[in-house]
């Protein structure tokens, strides 16, 4: 019997080492695993490298991460939020390093990284300054620049309902990055609402097969980030 | 708004009511965030367009009614939507699979800068202790099939938009197709920046002295020349 339940998000999260690569979902606060990233903050570890498109608001999930000054790395492709001073104030003072990547080109490399690509050649970013430093080459005519596939130790992930297995699905526009970031790590762990038995998802409705997810959680009433931000909330 | 100069040429809300006349019905469309959201306010009745943001929506509605918001249900600019009945919803790859893969119509956004070759500058000002954040544009500029840029003739401070060379960072090299100003809709064509209609009252001269390049009026019209708009365009576009 395959069983991918864990009783808490600190005990999924136990054995996150220092200098992992985290990928965490969410595109601002929709998708974003608040509750594991807390237990990630509580669980110590330091100098992680954090794959994700945005870097959190306010100072609560992936903000209260940066503050607390566990991440020396973040591969992302908007760093800026209108009611977040913490990243700003993290790369100004040169206390963190960022590796800016435009959206489709993350997402397409984190897919890539999943599925065993290890390069592909895109089309965006071509002629800008992301482009420096990167291989290109011409196919019928126009220009593309090669982009790695991207792995990471660990993901946090967001989903609506999920089952022993650990297949997954998702709610509405939180799903984002969770899919393809569940099929890039080699440790996938997923927060759901709901954890149902075996059977009780439609196979025709599943939208990441178990066989990409380590680990579930239930968290019955994730908090909002934008709940939490507009009370003046900060974690720890 | 005072601008200290006389109000001249087409509001916001009317650039936005321009461009929208020139979207086909049944068009694929990404709106960027700003200006560009407001041109679903002003599409023709009889004509349906589906809207796609690229955080994993395709068929994007309205605003929610106060109360009703979802936070997982939010647009590219991370403000609360709805979902039309008929919408989907997809994870990230496959979004910009839908963009890169030339699914999408037309995407229709900001600019800080474009120039005559069709150069877009829009995501940063390369400006020392700026914070750069690209999000989408990039990928959006590389592969959406039309990309119309909605901005001000001018900055705040005066300075064209519309310029020979782009001078800040590229979001992309010779994406535009053309641009909706508060003065005039300029393609950008082979020979350069060509005027194809000039807001109300709004002479061609004065939009040349505000246009950082030269500037080429529009031939006559020529019945059937461009498919799209009947209205003088390159005709890079598909026909309706």
């Amino acid at each position: 019997m395959i069983d991918k339940r864990y009783q808490s998000a600190a005990d999924a999260v136990a054995d996150v080492p220092d200098g992992a690569s985290v990928m965490i979902g969410g595109f601002g606060e929709a998708g974003s695993p608040i509750e594991l990233i807390h237990a990630l903050i509580d669980q110590g570890a330091r100098d992680l490298t954090v794959i994700s498109n945005n870097t959190g608001s306010g100072e609560v999930g992936l903000a209260a991460l940066l503050k607390a000054g566990r991440v020396s790395k973040v591969v992302c492709s908007f760093p800026r939020t209108a009611n977040s001073t913490v990243f700003p104030d993290l790369y100004r003072s040169g206390r963190i390093e960022l590796e800016l990547v435009p959206q489709g080109t993350l997402a397409e490399r984190i897919r890539a990284g999943g599925a065993g690509i290890p390069a592909f050649f895109t089309p965006a970013a071509v002629g800008t300054p992301l482009a420096e430093g990167k291989e290109s080459r011409e196919f019928d005519g126009k220009e593309y620049l090669m982009e790695r596939g991207l792995r990471a130790d660990f993901a946090l992930i967001k989903g609506r309902r999920a089952d022993p297995y650990g297949n997954v699905v998702y709610s509405k526009t939180a799903r984002n990055f969770g899919p393809i970031m569940a099929m890039a790590a080699r440790v996938a762990v997923v927060q759901v609402n709901e954890i149902v038995e075996a059977g009780m998802l439609d196979p025709e409705v599943v939208v990441t097969p178990g066989i990409f997810v380590s680990r579930v959680v239930g968290v019955a009433s994730p908090m909002h980030e934008s709940e939490l931000v507009a009370a003046g909330a900060t974690y720890p | 708004m005072t601008t200290g100069e006389e109000q001249i040429g087409w509001s916001r809300d009317e650039m936005a009511r321009r461009l929208a006349l020139d979207i086909p019905n049944g068009s694929y469309v990404n709106l960027g965030i700003g200006i560009p959201e407001l041109v679903a306010k002003f599409v023709p009745a009889g004509r349906t367009l589906i809207y796609h943001t690229e955080n994993g929506l395709l068929g994007m509605g309205p605003s929610p009614a106060p109360g009703e918001g979802d936070p997982e249900l939010i647009n590219a600019g991370k403000r609360q939507v709805t979902a039309i009945a008929g919408a989907s919803y997809f994870h990230h790859a496959d979004s910009f699979a839908m963009i890169r893969g030339g699914h999408i119509d037309l995407c229709v956004l900001g600019a800080m800068q474009v120039a005559q070759n069709g150069d877009l500058a829009n995501w940063s000002t390369g400006e020392p202790g700026a914070i750069p954040a690209v999000g989408g544009a990039m990928d959006l500029v590389a592969g959406v099939k039309s990309v119309y840029v909605i901005t001000q003739h001018c900055t705040k401070t005066g300075e064209p938009k519309l310029v020979d060379r782009c001078t800040y960072p590229l979001t992309g090299r010779g994406v535009i197709n053309r641009v909706y100003t508060d003065l005039a809709v300029v393609d950008v064509t082979r020979d350069g920046f060509r005027v194809v209609e000039l807001a109300p009252g709004v002479e061609f001269e004065y939009v040349r002295e505000r246009t950082g390049a030269p500037l080429l009026r529009s031939a006559p019209l020529a019945t059937g020349q461009c498919h799209e708009h009947a209205c003088g365009c390159d005709a890079k576009r598909r026909p309706v």
